[in-house]
């Protein structure tokens, strides 16, 4: 069998396969279901300073090959996610996670990382800049390559963990901002987050989700995902994370070929909540059939 | 929670725009009346959730109303043709406080979780009254059945076409120990001010997973906020905190 391990900033992995963030709470949902450890690591709830309940319902809206979510970063707070969801998760996950963070203001941002930081089953900080600045008219920190380098700034200050930004798709030059987040010192990107897409309820004539409009994601953006981890790839030294669509061990490989070192599974887990075990299992089948021997070899293989 | 695949046995309509779909499967993880399963569709992204109406051992019913391409999918479906399910969803019915003399109160498509938890109640001896609302006579389904099963079984009609003309609150029985109500949230909002006893309702809303990974479908209540699809959809009347 071939190997599937990857180095992810510094950190193997077992395999390159991560839930996404939002798709996979805290992890003891599907521990119920599988040992979850067969993962490489998984990306945990979008954290915030403070509690947040997230916006009005309904939150979600079926789109053809994928899904649109206006949750709203529904989390209790990272003191309370480090007093009870953390010891939680460490209950059925022993590997280090993905802490994924998110702040309305660079102040929010440092102040959860530090606290996240001093969390020994942390093992990378991934931090969410597609929120909006509230010091900033509003405008989402992952929009402005210099707001996001500040972002990665501050964090880096408060944290030796390895430090992934997490980068909103809905720019016009993604490049630019991985590379800003490169320069102000992250240690790997992760992209992408959700697409701005929108639902009509012809019965209604009103928008489906009640926020209007909200984040899309599923098989139907993969394309798009896997050009943008292409792009970013190509032009930064830091190691990418890639994902958006991905639902398959062919789809895993795309990415990796793209220039992905390891690769989040989000929406799909949320219909088939075994998706990432069954990627994981079938992986050695499709390395066989493209004579594949170790996937990081693959790495940025198509460029 | 478990995902399988269930075998469907039969698919008839109960009416002009509801069906009933007996399957065949593995039942185990259903551990309550009121729970519901999440049912993937060929060419839907998203599963669709429905309440559990009975099961057994080996078999699974539901009773589903077409409203949209999904459900229309499923009403096109023939026996034998199989499904992947998840079941064992949401908390259920807790039967403990019902007392001796409960009233279930279905409005619509919110009729079906309520026959196993009839079958339930009067296995533990209650003496089960059951108000079934809906909005015109062509669209009653189940009236027969909860007849069958012993339950003290009242009709109301929106229009006054068939039973008492109303809605399932013009019928509340007048002595009861609880009531269990599962339909629209006017209707449950209704019921919460009518009712003089504790009770237990059964809430809907638009899922993502279904199984407490997305929170797609959070509400708030005066215990905190809760999951409709895994604290729920059950909320016992006391929690209830109502929006706008």
């Amino acid at each position: 069998m071939g190997s599937l391990s990857v180095n992810l900033c510094g950190i193997e992995l077992d395999n390159p396969v991560i839930p996404a963030s939002g798709t996979f709470g805290y992890g003891y949902e599907y521990a119920e279901l599988y040992d979850i450890n067969e993962l490489g690591t998984f990306s945990f709830k979008g954290t915030t300073k403070d509690p947040r309940f997230g916006n009005s319902t309904p939150r979600i809206a079926e789109c053809t090959s994928g899904m649109i979510n206006a949750v709203g970063l529904q989390n209790p707070g990272v003191e309370k996610v480090i007093s009870e969801e953390l010891p939680k998760l460490k209950s059925c996950f022993y590997k280090p996670v993905m802490a994924n963070v998110s702040g309305f203001s660079v102040d929010d941002y440092a102040y959860t990382c530090r606290l996240l930081d001093e969390q020994e089953q942390v093992g990378w900080l991934e931090v969410n800049v597609s929120c909006p600045n509230v010091h900033g008219g509003g405008m989402s920190f992952g929009t402005q390559p210099e707001a996001a380098a500040a972002v990665t700034r501050a964090v880096k200050a408060v944290t030796t963990k390895p430090v992934i930004i997490k980068l909103s798709p809905n720019v016009t030059d993604i490049v630019s901002i991985a590379k800003a987040c490169e320069d102000a010192g992250a240690d790997g990107i992760s992209l992408i987050n959700t697409m701005l897409g929108m639902r009509i309820d012809l019965r209604t004539r009103k928008p489906v989700i009640a926020n209007k409009m909200g984040g899309f994601s599923g098989p139907a953006i993969f394309p798009v995902a896997l050009r943008m981890v292409y792009q970013v790839a190509n032009a930064v030294q830091i190691p990418v994370v890639g994902m958006g669509g991905v639902s398959s061990a062919e789809d895993v490989i795309e990415m990796m070929l793209a220039g992905a070192t390891a690769v989040e599974v989000g929406a799909a887990n949320l219909v088939n909540p075994y998706i990432c075990r069954d990627i994981i299992r079938d992986l050695p089948r499709v390395m066989e059939k493209y004579r594949i021997s170790a996937l990081k070899d693959i790495i940025g293989g198509a460029n | 929670m478990k995902q399988s695949l269930f075998s469907i046995v039969s698919n008839t309509p109960l009416t002009d725009n509801v069906y009933k779909m007996i399957l065949s499967g593995d039942t185990s993880a259903i551990t309550a009346p009121g729970q519901f399963v999440n049912i993937q569709l060929s060419g839907k992204f998203l599963r669709r959730p429905i309440s559990v109406c009975d099961y057994d051992g080996e078999t699974l019913t539901i009773i589903y109303k077409v409203v949209g391409k999904g459900t229309e999918q499923m009403a096109a479906m023939a026996p034998g043709e199989t499904l992947d399910i998840l079941t064992g969803l949401g908390n259920g019915y807790a039967l403990a406080p019902a007392g001796d003399r409960p009233v279930l109160l279905g409005g619509g498509v919110g009729v079906p979780p309520l026959y196993h938890l009839a079958k339930r109640l009067l296995a533990l001896g209650k003496e089960v009254t059951v108000v079934l609302g809906f909005n015109t006579a062509s669209e009653i389904f189940y009236e027969q059945e909860f007849q069958a099963l012993g339950c003290k079984t009242f009709v109301t009609t929106v229009d006054g076409s068939y039973g008492k003309k109303g809605f399932v609150t013009d019928a509340l029985p007048e002595k009861y120990t609880y009531f269990y109500t599962c339909g629209p949230e006017p209707m449950l909002k209704a019921v919460y001010r009518a009712t003089n006893t504790s009770g237990q309702m059964s809430f809907e809303q638009r899922m993502g997973c279904g199984f407490g990974a997305c929170m797609g479908c959070s509400c708030k209540t005066l215990t905190g906020s809760k999951r409709i699809c895994k604290e729920g959809p059950v909320m016992r009347k006391e929690e209830i905190l109502w929006e706008a």
